[in-house]
């Protein structure tokens, strides 16, 4: 690679590879991102309400109703079409979500800082199993829950946190890699990990038992993605410390809304490259199949942006069947080709089965492009009627369109080349 | 010219790129043959070859 681009994607990876992310403080989104009460963030690249998903549309049925700005559904969905609603990414504004990531202007967000790199990124709590609004629910006992992870979970885990000093994200993920799990659909470990590491802490600085009791509860009980979120943030700390590497060809953010898939590359500014998202290939679970299912959702692609996911399928043997990946000797296979279009491997992910060698990380729209290998993402299957939930769990490969889109726009704006003439 | 004699008197054992009957036509003779999943790269697109040969990758 030409040694000046080799350099910047070097510093990318290097930003990815050494990210410091800590577990600092629990806030309520206006206050950690400025947002006004009127703005919904969502998962993916930008969307109008008009094209947004069934799930999607749900969510933020329930995220207006919770915020009282409606007072039922029909207020809702006049509300969201009226104009007076600004939809923007998550990831415009240092967040992520999961499925469809709704977040706005009440929900406590878990706060992480990369302490290598000083900035900050956030999540909403994972809400658990069940009707919940990353599915697309907006019943009211979906909004009677986001109400308690408000009034109950987040000023429980602000006390604790905050005492505590902050928790390293990176500690859990390492580890947690090491037992089993690759941290997208599999978080088994890293959430047992998690909830053992803040358990003591956690207990002493909550002196109301009975609240105590609810949110041990909360975090123990159909709720094996809980730490989804936390290493989520973790990961868009480290993609954005990452971001705006003059020359460099590394993807530093990966995220679908449920209609379109887009990616960011370091170099490239703020502007998304989009194709349309993709259909998850996996299993279905009992009742369900492909024609119920809503197409690839969730920021959640910041797993495999950051290295881990379905990048290290190889370390999650337990996963593959769950995905309808075939077999294990097919995770292997995946995990080979991601080396072929990452720049870079990781010191502190590793994976056991491949001898402890590194996570393939840094994924470079170059070597996409130049191999045709696109990246495997391991991911929920949500219906596409909202409130139904999950539906089952495979993988998505991103499609080629957004790596040759953006490796034509670095062409003419970074080598200054004159692709006209072609 | 006597190397490539040599070839044709040894057992052969094959690499294939591309069409996938000329593997399996050498696999029905009983020589062993590996068929290597080969693309063009950037789909032989030439204005993603410009910046690719630009990149030097």
């Amino acid at each position: 690679m030409k040694q000046i681009v080799k350099e910047a994607n070097d510093r990318a990876v290097a930003k990815l590879k050494n990210a410091m992310p800590f577990w600092v403080d629990v806030k309520s989104a206006h206050e950690a991102l400025g947002i006004d009460r009127y703005t919904v963030l969502h998962a993916g690249p930008p969307i109008t309400w008009e094209k947004m998903c069934g799930p999607m549309r749900g969510a933020v049925i329930a995220a207006l109703k919770y915020e009282g700005l409606a007072a039922d559904n029909d207020a809702a969905v006049a509300l969201a079409g009226s104009g007076k609603i600004r939809f923007e990414p998550c990831h415009h504004h240092g967040a992520v979500g999961p499925m469809t990531g709704v977040t706005t202007w009440s929900m406590p967000l878990i706060c992480v800082e990369n302490r290598e790199n000083g900035n900050f990124a956030y999540s909403t709590f994972n809400e658990g199993a069940g009707n919940v609004i990353r599915f697309g629910a907006y019943d009211d006992g979906t909004v009677r829950r986001l109400h308690w992870i408000e009034d109950t979970l987040g000023p429980v885990m602000k006390k604790f946190v905050q005492e505590s000093g902050g928790v390293n994200l990176k500690a859990v993920i390492a580890q947690s890699l090491n037992m089993g799990d690759e941290l997208h659909m599999r978080n088994a470990a890293s959430t047992n990990l998690f909830i053992k590491t803040i358990l003591p802490g956690l207990a002493a600085s909550c002196e109301d038992l009975s609240v105590l009791r609810d949110v041990i509860r909360f975090i123990t009980t159909n709720n094996d993605q809980f730490f989804l979120n936390y290493a989520m943030a973790a990961n868009k700390s480290a993609a954005d410390a990452a971001h705006g590497i003059p020359y460099s060809t590394i993807v530093t953010a990966m995220a679908r809304n449920g209609v379109e898939i887009g990616i960011r590359v370091s170099s490239l500014g703020d502007r998304w490259f989009t194709a349309p998202a993709a259909a998850v290939k996996g299993l279905y679970f009992s009742g369900y199949s492909e024609a119920d299912a809503n197409r690839d959702i969730g920021d959640s692609a910041i797993m495999e942006t950051g290295g881990v996911g379905g990048m290290t399928i190889a370390a999650a043997p337990a996963i593959v069947r769950f995905l309808g990946a075939g077999t294990y000797k097919d995770a292997l296979s995946f995990t080979a080709d991601m080396y072929e279009i990452t720049h870079g491997e990781s010191e502190q992910y590793t994976i056991p089965n491949l001898d402890f060698r590194g996570s393939p990380i840094g994924i470079d729209i170059a070597r996409v492009v130049s191999t045709g290998i696109t990246p495997v993402i391991n991911t929920a299957i949500v219906s596409k009627e909202p409130g139904v939930g999950m539906i089952g769990a495979g993988i998505s490969r991103a499609p080629i369109e957004l790596f040759t889109q953006a490796l034509l726009c670095y062409g003419k704006e970074v080598a200054g080349l004159d692709l006209s003439v072609q | 010219m006597n190397g490539l004699n040599k070839l044709f008197t040894e057992d052969l054992r094959c690499v294939n790129l591309g069409l996938e009957i000329f593997c399996d036509a050498a696999v029905e003779q009983g020589t062993p043959c590996v068929q290597v999943e080969w693309k063009p790269p950037a789909g032989g697109d030439p204005r993603l070859l410009m910046v690719l040969e630009w990149l030097e990758v």
